[in-house]
């Protein structure tokens, strides 16, 4: 069987992958570096009175799985219920005798089971989140053979302590008149309600969360997603804290343009990292941990704070390969096909003999777990690992995270809040280069910025770019230029300058003057 | 905001570390391999005899150990047959045995007294204790001791009725102890089971009311349902994922590097080539293998490096990459020959002989890393049956050290030479190793420790130890 490196594939582009050349083969399709954990689909089936955490549960959950890799979708049928009775009057719909309701609910749950098999058989979804009460052994009953029959794996979640109060029916009701209702509606499923008996139920795969999460009891785990959702359910918690993520201080490699590395700290980037303690420090934070990559510049970064921190290497800069070091405009040069092939499909192309942002997310893992375990904590990274972590935290899919923004000198704070993530953002005010590539054909969006010199520094990657398309004979001689215009010399080539770029660049300029 | 310490890189480990001016690092920093508890931690085993509390015990410091958390188990019966050489019945432990009971509660202070040493001083992690500790009254004096030390404690639990699993857990490993090395199988049996008769009637299950404050996992019927209560930290939580993947089903592992490759030939290491002829050939004979063995339900791993995936598809079998099995990144001596590396980069050359365990290759890979790296894999592979993994010489050094519980010294140096299948079944407290050679030729890849590992050595005394090559 012949092995060959191709660059196209049917599927997914396995820029790195090696894919062999045959249509016998029934092995999986896709050679990733997650292994195929799941065969069979799997339902998650949500237990539990209401205001026990389910849907905050499903939702995690969903994030955390698709964030690894596993294609996973919630379905509330609260929201099916919401569009068949588009007004919600009071908890007499929820009433046991309530026959008409009845028909309509159970009417709900079995769109949502349709359109979980749709989910799964049209979609390519690997696990669906079942999000419903199903307090009673009926119920229950019927999603489990639903899913016997098509050859779906199930496992069931079971909450049982009230944590919270708080719903869509709810939005535009008086605080007390809505509590009074919700309790009455949680008493209509009280009656009926038949929780998962440890005897009765001994051949379902469950978990049974008390306590709010100081006590389990797990059983039946079936294969490796299960034991997966098991260990990330038993790490989460719902203590108030907060995440802030930082790039390191700017480094002497981002000054010239030239990315990966192991550079130390600019002067400026030394400055941000004095900014960053001062900040810290009147966040009065309780109790911070502080965790580093094992490279330089975060860890100088780390050093100003005068803190303890933990370097992982897991949190290292995602490797170029061969492009380590490299600026844009040598890898253009060196390996157009390679650059091209990025831009294609940023998040799951892999740099020759590197890693790809789908690499990075695999090995972050452990790092989002014990971010999940701890409770304020600051990260000092770099862009593509920070935009995996934040792409994690505020549930961004594969195509938006390597194009989300994480500028230098700049940190995030992410306070989890109801079902997502507050994020406030903190320029703490010390100038930097800006290292965003953004996605090809997206310059409108820069010509946006108010501050002019914001705004050269940031067309300058994408522009000249675009320029080199049309003038093919520019060089990257337009750096010097730039940057003796604006008093920031770096570098001095004795090369020339083109004239049509001046003119560019002056028109600019003039734009920037004129408004 | 004083200005920061200036960092210097450990020529060895590649870490970034201050540097103060005495020279050693002023406030310990730590390298994240698995969560640095300040606090040790004390492990305490629950559960009638035959219940598998010291399958887990050496299974679980195994783990641990190989993950980088120094672990030692305190194994009471062990220092029992210290004080009582020769074991004579049952009526040893029955509980109106006044002597008896005066022996066991001595070992069992002995051995926390070893513990602690462990802990506080030897600079152990985590202890072990591997006992019964049916009783309540006996969980509360170990719970004091720890208090007094700074310990936290962790309880695991074993509960199990089924008569099958404990009539195989004693034929397998009860027989064999030295307790029994003089009795008939038949004898040793009964007397066993009414040993276990003796704690019955005083064992206290930790109780989800009167226990609740404790830390502890409940493994009940050899892992059918799992009980925690309060995980407090991390190292538990790795503990409590860990005891929930393992099971005891028989199977057995195959390992196996991938067919000698183009640049194995050439000497060099790393990169991403091909299999030679030869290593054609022992595709070919790694499959008639397999197929002869008539392995149920065989999965097959590789890494995502050309020679394991052209070695795989040889089996005519499904197969899945992992990249978390690709070969040690060798940074920038890859494809590179050790007289090469000798050559341009003497200094590094030496280091690695100095500690091969903990050595990073510049902008590359320790062995340490490649640990860190392994471990879903194995998280896996207890999960799994029969599994064969078809991979790469240090990566396979790591997955063997792991299962034939070696020392990080040791685990750079194991025996994976090409062309050979180590066939590894669970058995006992420990693991059977069958080595297969499939009978095609290779060149030999291991290099020994040389004598001299000094970096001012000369280039023949570096070199003493590189394998034959074309």
């Amino acid at each position: 069987m012949k092995v060959v490196k191709c660059y196209i594939s049917s599927d997914h582009l396995p820029f790195e992958n090696w894919h062999t050349h045959t249509h016998t083969h029934t092995h999986h399709k896709k050679c990733s570096s997650v292994p195929q954990f799941c065969n069979s689909p799997t339902m998650l089936v949500m237990v539990g009175l209401p205001a026990r955490g389910k849907t905050y549960i499903s939702k995690k959950l969903t994030r955390y799985l698709n964030w690894i890799g596993v294609p996973t979708k919630v379905f509330n049928v609260g929201q099916y219920r919401r569009q068949a009775v588009t007004t919600y009057k009071n908890f007499e719909f929820f009433k046991p005798d309530n026959e008409e309701a009845m028909k309509i609910r159970k009417a709900c749950a079995s769109a949502a089971l349709k359109d979980v098999a749709t989910y799964f058989s049209k979609e390519q979804g690997q696990v669906a989140v079942f999000d419903a009460t199903n307090t009673t052994r009926e119920r229950r009953a019927i999603i489990l053979s639903f899913a016997n029959e098509r050859g779906y794996k199930s496992f069931v979640d079971f909450l049982s302590q009230q944590v919270k109060f708080g719903s869509p029916d709810y939005a535009d009701r008086d605080c007390e008149e809505a509590m009074v209702d919700f309790i009455q509606r949680i008493d209509c499923y009280r009656a009926s309600y038949m929780p998962i008996d440890d005897e009765k139920d001994r051949n379902l795969s469950y978990i049974k969360i008390f306590d709010v999460g100081s006590r389990y009891l797990v059983n039946r785990v079936q294969d490796h997603i299960q034991s997966r959702i098991v260990y990330y359910l038993m790490n989460i918690h719902v203590t108030p804290r907060s995440i802030y993520l930082s790039r390191h201080g700017e480094s002497e490699l981002n000054l010239l343009g030239r990315i990966g590395g192991d550079s130390g700290l600019s002067p400026r980037g030394q400055k941000y990292a004095n900014a960053l303690a001062t900040f810290i420090t009147n966040q009065n934070i309780n109790d911070l941990k502080v965790w580093t990559s094992h490279m330089k510049r975060t860890i100088q970064t780390a050093e100003t704070l005068a803190v303890p921190y933990e370097q992982w290497k897991a949190l290292n800069e995602i490797d170029a390969g061969v492009c380590e070091e490299m600026t844009y405009e040598e890898i253009q040069e060196h390996f157009p096909e390679e650059f091209a092939l990025r831009d294609q499909d940023k998040y799951r192309y892999r740099y020759p003999k590197g890693e790809s942002y789908e690499d990075l997310v695999q090995r972050l893992e452990p790092v989002i777990m014990e971010l999940e375990r701890q409770e304020n904590v600051l990260v000092v990274c770099h862009q593509a690992v920070m935009r995996c972590l934040l792409a994690y935290f505020l549930d961004k899919p594969a195509g938006e995270l390597p194009y989300l923004r994480c500028p230098l000198h700049t940190v995030l704070k992410l306070t989890p809040v109801a079902y997502g993530c507050k994020v406030e953002s903190f320029y703490l005010n010390v100038e930097a280069v800006n290292t965003h590539r953004d996605r090809p054909g997206v310059s409108e969006q820069l010509l946006s910025l108010s501050d002019p010199l914001t705004r050269i520094q940031s067309t300058y990657p994408s522009s000249l770019m675009h320029l080199q398309r049309y003038f093919p004979h520019i060089r990257t001689y337009a750096k010097t230029f730039i940057f003796i215009v604006y008093g920031h010399i770096i570098k001095k080539e004795s090369h020339k300058i083109s004239k049509a770029h001046i003119l560019l660049f002056v028109f600019d300029r003039a734009k920037c003057l004129s408004s | 905001v004083h200005g920061p310490r200036e960092l210097h890189q450990n020529p060895l480990r590649k870490i970034w570390m201050p540097r103060t001016s005495n020279g050693l690092p002023q406030r310990p920093i730590t390298q994240r391999r698995v969560c640095m508890t300040n606090c040790p931690t004390l492990i305490v085993t629950v559960g009638l005899p035959a219940r598998g509390k010291t399958y887990i015990s050496k299974k679980l410091t195994r783990y641990l150990n190989w993950i980088g958390v120094p672990t030692k188990v305190f194994n009471v019966g062990q220092y029992r047959r210290e004080c009582v050489k020769i074991y004579k019945s049952f009526e040893f432990f029955r509980p109106d045995n006044e002597e008896g009971l005066k022996i066991r509660r001595q070992c069992a202070t002995t051995a926390l007294n070893d513990v602690r040493e462990y802990l506080s001083v030897e600079g152990g992690q985590v202890a072990v204790f591997d006992a019964t500790n049916t009783t309540r009254e006996r969980r509360a004096t170990i719970m004091k001791f720890a208090e007094q030390n700074g310990f936290k404690v962790f309880f695991v639990e074993s509960v199990c009725e089924d008569p099958d699993v404990i009539a195989e857990n004693i034929v397998q490993v009860k027989l064999d102890s030295p307790d029994y090395i003089h009795t008939d199988t038949e004898e040793a049996v009964e007397d066993f089971m009414k040993r276990i008769k003796c704690y019955e009637s005083s064992y206290q299950p930790l109780d989800e009311n009167l226990d609740k404050e404790l830390s502890y996992i409940k493994v009940i019927d050899v892992g059918r349902r799992y009980l925690v209560n309060r995980v407090l930290d991390h190292i538990q939580s790795r503990i409590v994922y860990y005891l929930m993947n393992i099971h005891i089903t028989p199977r057995s592992i195959y390992l196996s590097r991938h067919g000698e490759s183009d640049l194995n030939i050439k000497g060099r290491i790393g990169g991403d080539s091909g299999l030679s002829d030869r290593g054609r050939e022992y595709a070919m004979k790694l499959r008639k293998y397999i197929q002869e063995q008539n392995i149920k339900e065989l999965k097959v791993w590789t890494s995502q490096m050309k020679r394991t995936i052209q070695t795989a598809e040889s089996l005519g079998v499904p197969y899945e990459q992992w990249k978390a099995l690709n070969e040690i990144d060798a940074g920038m001596c890859e494809e590179m020959m050790y007289e090469e590396i000798q050559k341009n980069f003497p200094v590094e050359f030496a280091l690695r002989d100095q500690d091969k365990y903990r050595y990073r290759y510049p902008k590359g890979e320790s062995y340490e890393d490649l640990v860190q790296r392994l471990e879903p894999v194995i998280m896996e592979l207890e999960r799994q049956e029969n599994v064969l993994v078809i991979c790469h010489q240090a990566v396979m050094r790591c997955l063997l050290a792991y299962f034939l519980d070696k020392t990080a010294d040791e685990l750079p140096y194991l025996q994976c030479p090409l062309h050979t299948v180590l066939k590894l079944t669970p058995v006992a407290y420990g693991c059977k190793v069958e080595s297969i050679y499939l009978g095609v030729d290779s060149v030999n890849t291991h290099r020994n420790r040389p004598e001299n590992v000094m970096a001012q050595r000369s280039t023949e005394d570096a070199l003493q130890t590189v394998p034959a090559h074309f």
